[in-house]
């Protein structure tokens, strides 16, 4: 029992990450959840078939559609999630492993890959699934005039042609070791390439039945799905419920099974509940408050290093998540994650040291202004307010402006000095890195010019080899949390409502709330 | 002036209103920040997709050529599309105005004669302690703002007792029964909402009339409290009280946005709200167009309404 203790602490503290916590609590032969992801008085996971999953999600728009082009919010992703499958799967337990490829290879340099699909599986529309479906779908978010969110993220690939029915090979235009990470994306689903994505036809494990975009969609079992025994459920319904209070009022009556987003104000009061639980999961969700590095005051390396030391975290952790989160060191990597690097100290709240080094660097009475709209996170202006208090005692005098929550990302954020910001995070280092801080990026919000930097990101992203891997992503880490332009004062768990009628695996998916979008197929009912 | 004369008027003055109203809203809409593409792709915006989409769905045009040609398919009968779907606007509007009005219908069926009863028991034992609970309860219900209301019904029927479902996300799937049902807690919300005009207004008429010498005369003449209030006060009373009721009903149509929210109601309300969050203006256009035909048209109706029931406006010297 010590040692399992032992092992929860070193995983919490995060000297060790998911899969070493895994692996060695296989090995000491004890069932232990993941801490992060546990959760009390549920029946171990012995899955039953039967019964409607039902949902009830904030995040959908009657402005929803069915192209996964567009996706933005939660009930967007979900709904695509059931319907069609990904080339590649981040499994619950944070590894990558095939969904529809079955594997895939890579030549050194890390630019040609081959992927072999699974064969036999079949589109709801009874078709089977052949290299040129993927290739479509693919192609739908890199064709001239795309208007989906990841063009520029798909748009690394050079050329792509399928040898046979079940095989597809791409080229990128540049080396990069995780691109198998990147076809786990969401928006990357496979539709069939005559019928396109119009009709919501995919090979997942619902197909669809109805869906009226804002405020609900219903799905059914598909006999035909590749996964063995899966899925669980006889359909799925998603009700769109944009109010807090609303989606936990659905759940405690019995409206609906499990819910999304809950509300850190209520969560303690909704476990609270009879027949009810909350789930917490700490993932790659992180608030940010980047700087423009290359507008004065910012430019200046001490400004930087006196305001990240200028936020009490634990006192912002507290009061903005209701303790339902982590602290954050000033990296945009979770703990969790491979190739974090653990050699640094969480950084602590010292307005002193602040004040002496803005002393040093000669801007005494340092007066900054901080955007800061709730369209960033929920609590953003309470963040950002704090951090104006807590700066205080360095001499540092911030003057929070509001911002409108209308337009905020795009006439505040990477436009204003220094704004309130929020990342769902990605699963790999390349790919967040690359989104937010290689300098060029569409989404680069902090302009940060370190040429080391950067010569090590691209260095890493063709490396194949994992322990030199290591070595360039530790150093990147302690560059940025030295030097870098972005405060990441918090990461924020998901937090969700679960009934007990459920049965929900030891180990939940922490890519994306609700078991990375898969509680259709992985959960069951007790 | 005779009433088909001013029925002609009004309802030309209400085109107009209605032109001008799409004119302002095609201006405020282009004033908030941030345009349909840019709210679309949100933080993952970037200057190449923004621009794709515009290109694709015209916003590149300025904002008076835009209009035009939405007025011009409108004059024809086309409502456009959805920006973000391309769903026709007539098939989004049907299902939502259709749940609209089943609320407003089904609240002010409740709402109307219980308003309208309670008034005239309050009038009728004026400054008895009856007259004083009811204005008392129904004031506390009005002062109270509707979400509040909504979500003290929720705690007591849905989460404690039980008896009520928690959000009344009704569908096309439902039979009449159970939409009613789904139902129940927003009807009730709206109805405490509304209650308190009605009936204050048909209790302030009738005392007022009281003081009239032909009540006097009645009540001379020996005739009961009863028949008094009811045959003689109450046609007389009518044209202020239907001119109350009928705001009422206008605003059970235009202003439940919160109760909706709250129940989770799909209605038109809810739809205009993420029409308006996202910039998607021809959804934005026709909900209002729909709320501002309903109160002028119901206005209207008052109005004539009063004509009606008054003789000495029917017959105008």
């Amino acid at each position: 029992m010590n040692q399992k203790y032992e092992l929860e602490r070193a995983f919490e503290t995060g000297r060790i990450n998911r899969r070493e916590f895994l692996q060695r609590s296989a090995a000491l032969g004890v069932v232990v959840a993941a801490p992060g992801t546990l959760i009390s008085g549920f029946a171990n996971a012995a899955m039953k078939r039967g019964g409607i999953l039902r949902l009830g999600m904030g995040g959908g728009s009657t402005t929803d559609t069915l192209d996964p082009g567009t996706h933005t919010d939660s009930v967007g992703i979900c709904l695509e999630r059931q319907l069609r499958s990904y080339l590649t799967e981040v499994a619950a337990s944070g590894e990558l492993v095939g969904e529809l490829a079955e594997s895939w290879e890579v030549a050194p340099g890390a630019i040609d890959w081959t992927f072999e699909l699974r064969k036999g599986v079949e589109f709801h529309n009874g078709k089977s699934l052949t290299s040129h479906d993927v290739i479509a779908s693919i192609q739908h978010h890199i064709k001239e005039g795309s208007t989906s969110a990841v063009a520029g993220q798909m748009g690394q690939i050079a050329e792509m042609s399928a040898d046979g029915d079940h095989v597809v090979k791409i080229k990128l235009k540049a080396g990069n070791a995780d691109f198998p990470w990147l076809v786990s994306d969401y928006h990357v689903s496979v539709f069939p390439a005559d019928e396109g994505w119009q009709p919501g036809i995919g090979s997942g494990a619902y197909s669809l039945v109805s869906y009226e975009p804002g405020v609900r969609a219903e799905v059914t079992r598909n006999p035909n799905y590749f996964k063995e025994g899966r899925p669980y459920f006889d359909g799925l319904t998603i009700t769109v419920i944009p109010d807090d209070s609303a989606r936990d009022n659905a759940l405690k009556t019995g409206q609906v099974d499990a819910t999304n987003r809950v509300s850190q104000r209520t969560a303690s009061l909704l476990d609270k509940a009879a027949g009810v639980q909350v789930m917490k999961i700490v993932g790659t969700k992180h608030y940010t408050v980047p700087m423009l590095t290359n507008v004065p005051p910012f430019d200046n390396v001490k400004v930087r290093q006196a305001l990240r030391l200028a936020v009490d975290r634990d006192a912002m952790l507290k009061t903005v998540l209701g303790g339902h989160g982590e602290l954050g060191n000033d990296l945009p990597i979770g703990r969790n994650q491979e190739f974090y690097n653990t050699d640094l100290p969480q950084r602590e709240y010292d307005p002193d040291q602040a004040a002496f080094i803005l002393k040093e660097a000669g801007m005494e009475g340092l007066s900054i202004e901080l955007s800061a709209a709730n369209a960033a996170f929920d609590g953003a202006v309470d963040a950002a307010v704090l951090f104006a208090e807590h700066a205080k005692a360095a001499g540092i005098s911030i003057n929070v402006i509001r911002e409108s929550n209308d337009g905020y990302w795009s006439n505040v954020w990477q436009k204003k000095p220094w704004s309130m910001c929020y990342w769902s995070g990605r699963p790999t280092q390349d790919w967040m890195w690359t989104i937010a801080y290689e300098k060029g990026g569409a989404w680069n919000d902090n302009n940060w010019d370190n040429a080391r930097f950067q010569d090590l990101l691209i260095a890493a992203r063709a490396e194949v080899d994992q322990a030199k891997r290591k070595d360039l992503y530790w150093e990147m880490q302690r560059l940025h949390w030295e030097e870098g332009g972005t405060v990441v004062p918090l990461f924020a768990a998901d937090l969700m409502g679960v009934s007990e009628k459920l049965a929900i695996p030891d180990v939940v998916g922490s890519d994306w709330e609700l078991d990375g979008h898969r509680a259709g197929e992985r959960w069951s009912f007790a | 002036m005779g009433l088909t004369q001013l029925v002609i008027r009004r309802l030309a003055f209400g085109v107009i209103t209605l032109l001008v109203i799409t004119i302002l809203i095609s201006l405020a809409l282009e004033a908030l920040p941030g345009d349909f593409a840019e709210q679309r792709l949100g933080q993952s915006a970037t200057p190449e997709t923004v621009a794709a989409i515009r290109d694709q769905l015209g916003l590149n045009k300025p904002v008076y050529v835009r209009y035009v040609q939405w007025l011009g398919n409108f004059l024809q009968g086309d409502m456009g599309v959805s920006l973000g779907n391309n769903r026709p606007v007539s098939e989004l509007l049907a299902s939502r105005l259709g749940n609209t009005l089943f609320l407003a219908v089904a609240s002010a069926i409740v709402a109307v004669p219980l308003a309208l009863f309670l008034g005239l028991l309050a009038a009728l034992y004026r400054e008895t302690l009856l007259d004083k609970m009811i204005s008392t309860t129904t004031l506390a219900a009005i002062s109270l703002p509707e979400f509040f209301i909504g979500y003290m019904l929720v705690a007591l029927f849905a989460v404690y007792w039980q008896i009520f479902p928690a959000i009344s996300n009704i569908s096309d799937s439902m039979n009449f029964g159970e939409k009613v049902y789904a139902s129940l807690l927003p009807i009730a919300t709206l109805t405490l909402v509304i209650v308190a005009h009605m009936m204050r207004m048909t209790r302030a008429a009738i005392i007022n009339l009281m003081q009239s010498p032909f009540i006097e005369m009645a009540n001379l003449k020996g005739l009961k409290r009863y028949r008094i209030i009811v045959h003689h006060a109450l046609p007389n009373a009518l044209s202020p009280i239907i001119n109350v009721i009928v705001l009422n009903l206008a605003y059970l149509v235009v202003g439940v946005v919160v109760v909706e929210v709250v129940f989770v109601f799909p209605g038109l309300g809810l739809l205009m709200v993420d029409a308006v969050t996202s910039r998607d203006l021809p959804i934005v256009q026709a909900c209002i167009l729909i709320f501002g035909a309903t109160y002028i048209t119901l206005n209207m109706l008052a109005d004539i309404l009063a004509i009606v029931c008054n003789p000495r406006m029917r017959h105008p010297r």
